[in-house]
């Protein structure tokens, strides 16, 4: 019987590329969760429910398509988490303390994010500093320029900020999502083409391939590095703005320890920590699998809600394995 | 005859790095049109004026003419562009990528900005068609053997418009079959008025495929020949800068040894690295293992290091039972063994010869006793003086020295412990003749001396030489155990590796 089982996933594999395989387990595995969900609990088979997924996510998402980026290229950056606390701050101060324009307010706080990026990039191009020792660095920065702006929570009365946090988008039978569902997918989709159908995107595999390769192939990959942390700085600072939608207030300890969970979800998403090798759908797989293992546990309405990141830590075990065996029997 | 106008000129190029002159005074041209061969020891500066040519380094003297004008190149890509397309010997493309974004990356046809992805593969394909490389141009590369990946590149370096070809060591890790078909590959470009420049250290290649040779030797240049007019043997006294006859001494084969049996390996096997095998190493003895790239022939070595794990069998040191569990255990035994990956196993290159020649000997003994400064003076000078390594300067960094010496430092770093089984995988690949001759001179003088060596060696000549019984290699499976007699040649070496055994 195993001989036959072991033909089967020969012939498995002959048909779907390896590549896809994480993916395709990232899938299958938020199916089975949502299945398992629906038959134990009443009321969880609801589309609404995985939109809910969505719209409590929505800024995790846009957060962790910058970290896929940057994990692509091999790198790493720890201090989304801070960026989005920060931009949180930033907004919160200015639209209240001092009556800026929203618009004026989301460009700005935009920019900043887009500015610390650039700036931990270019730090760990030109001076060949780790990224995990730069973006630790820019951790803390950030997280302690939140402090300067002030210790307490700010609340957000700002009209337009307050519509946009209300405002639900009917899609008709009942189902709804929240403004900020439409700008975290429209990110995604931006991303997934800029990965598969432009140069910059093509180099981030390459560089994140063989670093050194990329160099001698000609490719730009100081201008490539650069740029992915630009990209999760200026996700950070967009998921910054999607969380003050969500929260309506800015606070210093807003999104602590978010950086973990977008580095979770881009693995969970099958993207290889040593780059080269991923899929945007992936990450927003591995973002819908947190969700809803968060949902689930609100469901169960016994357990604790550490009991979020006791499923988080099994799950992360198990894919770093997974990529271990397909990693494995590449060579 | 009228040489046609070259098309790239090099006049007096210096390069200096710290410590070390790497080049001085070296002129260097390039017709159209021509397969010319670069060729030096390691460490005559091959590397560097290829370097200081694509822009990865500057230079510190002299000029580079490209078609008659002044370059200076601010990289690789910069030199790319301007029509100079260089091929490492590390396949430098990207494993992660497919082979048509290989070839096209940097350079992909584009509308608006959005890649067009079925016109990277259909001309991806038509190129490769080519170059006689019929491939899944979709697969990513790591799904092919090293020879198609170096198709690959040379596939890429000539998409672009290019003018001038650097083939840096590509022939180094292929086998016969391959080779051919790049001389193929390399006599379409030259008929297509492409400049080739060519490094290799097999010397019958240089002569089946070069038209002209240029010469270093320490940094300088030796000369310019056209290949025709210059011997083989002239060849390497001009590289050596001294007479063959040293290197013909080990011509003679080596006298019998009848050594107690030192490592005896029953029924060793791993699955899916090498079928079990039976083999007695003896003391003083070398055996020889042939067979093809991938045969198991390094599989075999690792068990014997403990460097993976047997499935099957059991292994004896001079008689007694040992679990070669760990590389640890064996070592602990008297077994060492000189990877074939010597960059990335082994040296740490920015620590100077003296250190990375004690590192293993300190290990051995333990921390809490270090070696007084004298002590490792006075061994690493021996080192140094018997391997001939260059400079002689035990000060100098590691990573500053060439291949080839390096691969020496390496050695010695093993051969401080006094091992009594030495275990060396392709210990002269990509290894000048003189650096060749030295370190199979060394081996010889090591068996004389009582050490059992197992060399792994994909060159049968070299086999033969120096083997006293040679193992044949073939799918993973010990074929053949051959005592090294008058009757065998490389022919019946070949003929084993080709039919499984000895006829």
């Amino acid at each position: 019987m195993s001989a036959a089982l072991l033909a089967g996933r020969r012939r498995l594999a002959r048909t779907i590329p390896r590549k896809y395989v994480p993916v395709l387990v990232t899938a299958g595995l938020f199916a089975a969760m949502f299945v398992a969900g629906g038959v134990r609990y009443r009321g969880f088979a609801d589309g609404q429910v995985v939109l809910n997924v969505f719209v409590d996510n929505a800024f995790l998402l846009v957060v962790a398509v910058g970290m896929t980026f940057v994990i692509l290229t091999g790198g790493i950056d720890l201090s989304v988490g801070s960026v989005v606390a920060l931009s949180t701050m930033i907004s919160a101060t200015l639209l209240t303390g001092h009556g800026w324009p929203a618009p004026a307010v989301i460009a700005l706080v935009l920019a900043v994010g887009a500015a610390l990026g650039l700036a931990m990039g270019a730090i760990i191009h030109y001076f060949e500093i780790q990224p995990f020792i730069v973006t630790l660095a820019g951790m803390f920065l950030a997280r302690g320029l939140c402090y300067t702006i002030g210790t307490e929570s700010i609340s957000i009365t700002d009209p337009a900020f307050t519509a946009l946090a209300q405002t639900k988008i009917r899609l008709g039978g009942g189902l709804w999502i929240s403004p900020s569902v439409v700008v975290a997918l429209v990110v995604v989709a931006v991303a997934a083409y800029v990965l598969h159908y432009t140069r910059l995107g093509r180099d981030v595999y390459a560089v994140g391939g063989s670093e050194q390769s990329a160099l001698l192939m000609g490719l730009p990959v100081a201008r490539t590095k650069i740029a992915v942390y630009t990209v999760s700085g200026f996700c950070s600072a967009l998921g910054g703005v999607l969380l003050s939608f969500y929260m309506l207030s800015g606070y210093g300890l807003h999104a602590v320890g978010m950086e973990l969970d977008a580095i979770a979800a881009v693995v969970i998403g099958g993207t290889l920590l040593t780059g080269g090798s991923g899929y945007l759908l992936g990450t927003v797989l591995g973002v819908l699998v947190l969700g809803l293992i968060q949902t689930i546990i609100s469901f169960e309405g016994t357990l604790s809600s550490w009991w979020t990141k006791i499923f988080i830590g099994l799950l992360l075990f198990a894919f770093i394995l997974l990529q271990r065996l397909i990693g494995a029997r590449r060579r | 005859m009228t040489a046609p106008r070259p098309i790239l000129r090099m006049s007096g190029i210096g390069k200096e790095f710290p410590g070390v002159k790497a080049l001085d005074g070296v002129d260097f041209r390039l017709l159209p049109g021509e397969v010319h061969a670069l060729m030096g020891e390691n460490g005559a500066g091959k590397s560097t004026l290829i370097k200081v040519l694509t822009g990865v380094h500057g230079v510190d003297a002299g000029e580079i003419e490209l078609d008659g004008r002044p370059v200076a190149f601010s990289g690789p890509l910069a030199a790319q562009q301007a029509g100079i397309s260089t091929v490492y010997q590390e396949v430098n493309l990207c494993p992660n990528l497919s082979v048509a974004e290989n070839v096209f990356i940097g350079r992909e046809p584009r509308r608006l900005g959005r890649i067009r992805w079925k016109e990277v593969r259909r001309r991806a394909a038509e190129l490769l068609a080519g170059l006689d490389l019929d491939i899944d141009v979709t697969l990513p590369l790591s799904s092919y053997s090293l020879a198609v990946q170096q198709m690959v590149a040379i596939a890429r370096a000539v998409a672009v418009e290019a003018r001038v070809l650097i083939l840096d060591e590509p022939t180094s890790s292929l086998d016969t079959g391959e080779v051919a078909q790049l001389f193929r590959v390399m006599r379409r470009l030259k008929e297509q008025g492409i400049a080739i420049l060519f490094v290799s250290h097999f010397l019958d290649q240089i002569y089946e495929i070069s038209d002209r040779m240029t010469i270093l030797r320490n940094g300088r240049l030796v000369g310019e020949y056209p290949t025709a007019e210059l011997s083989q043997v002239e060849l390497v006294a001009k590289m050596i800068g001294r007479e063959l006859a040293d290197l013909e001494e080990l011509e003679g084969r080596p006298p019998a040894r009848g050594g107690e049996p030192l490592v005896e390996a029953r029924e060793l096997g791993r699955a899916g690295a090498i079928e079990p095998f039976t083999l007695t190493i003896r003391e003083g003895e070398v055996v020889g293992l042939a067979g093809l790239l991938g045969s198991g022939r390094t599989e075999l070595a690792r068990l014997l290091f403990g460097a993976d794990h047997a499935g099957t069998g059991s292994v004896a040191v001079a008689g007694r039972p040992a679990g070669l569990r760990t590389p640890r255990a064996a070592m602990g035994h008297g077994i060492a063994f000189c990877s074939e990956n010597r960059r990335a196993e082994g040296l740490v290159p920015d620590l100077t010869v003296r250190e990375n020649l004690i590192l293993a000997l300190q290990a051995a003994r333990g921390w809490t006793r270090p070696l007084s400064r004298r002590k490792q003076d006075e061994l690493v000078a021996r080192y140094v003086s018997a391997l001939n390594i260059r400079p002689a300067d035990p000060e100098q960094l590691v990573k500053n020295l060439s291949g080839g010496n390096q691969q020496k430092v390496l050695l010695a770093r093993w051969l401080i412990l006094e091992p009594r089984l030495l275990i060396l995988d392709e210990p002269t690949r990509g290894i000048d003749v003189g650096a060749k001759a030295e370190i199979q001179r060394l081996v010889a003088e090591l068996s004389d001396g009582g050490m059992a060596v197992l060399y792994i060696s994909a060159e049968l000549e070299e086999v033969l030489r120096l083997s006293h019984k040679v193992g044949v290699l073939r799918d993973r499976r010990l074929v053949a155990e051959l005592e090294n007699d008058s009757g065998l040649t490389t022919e019946v070496l070949m003929e084993t590796i080709a039919s499984g055994a000895r006829s």
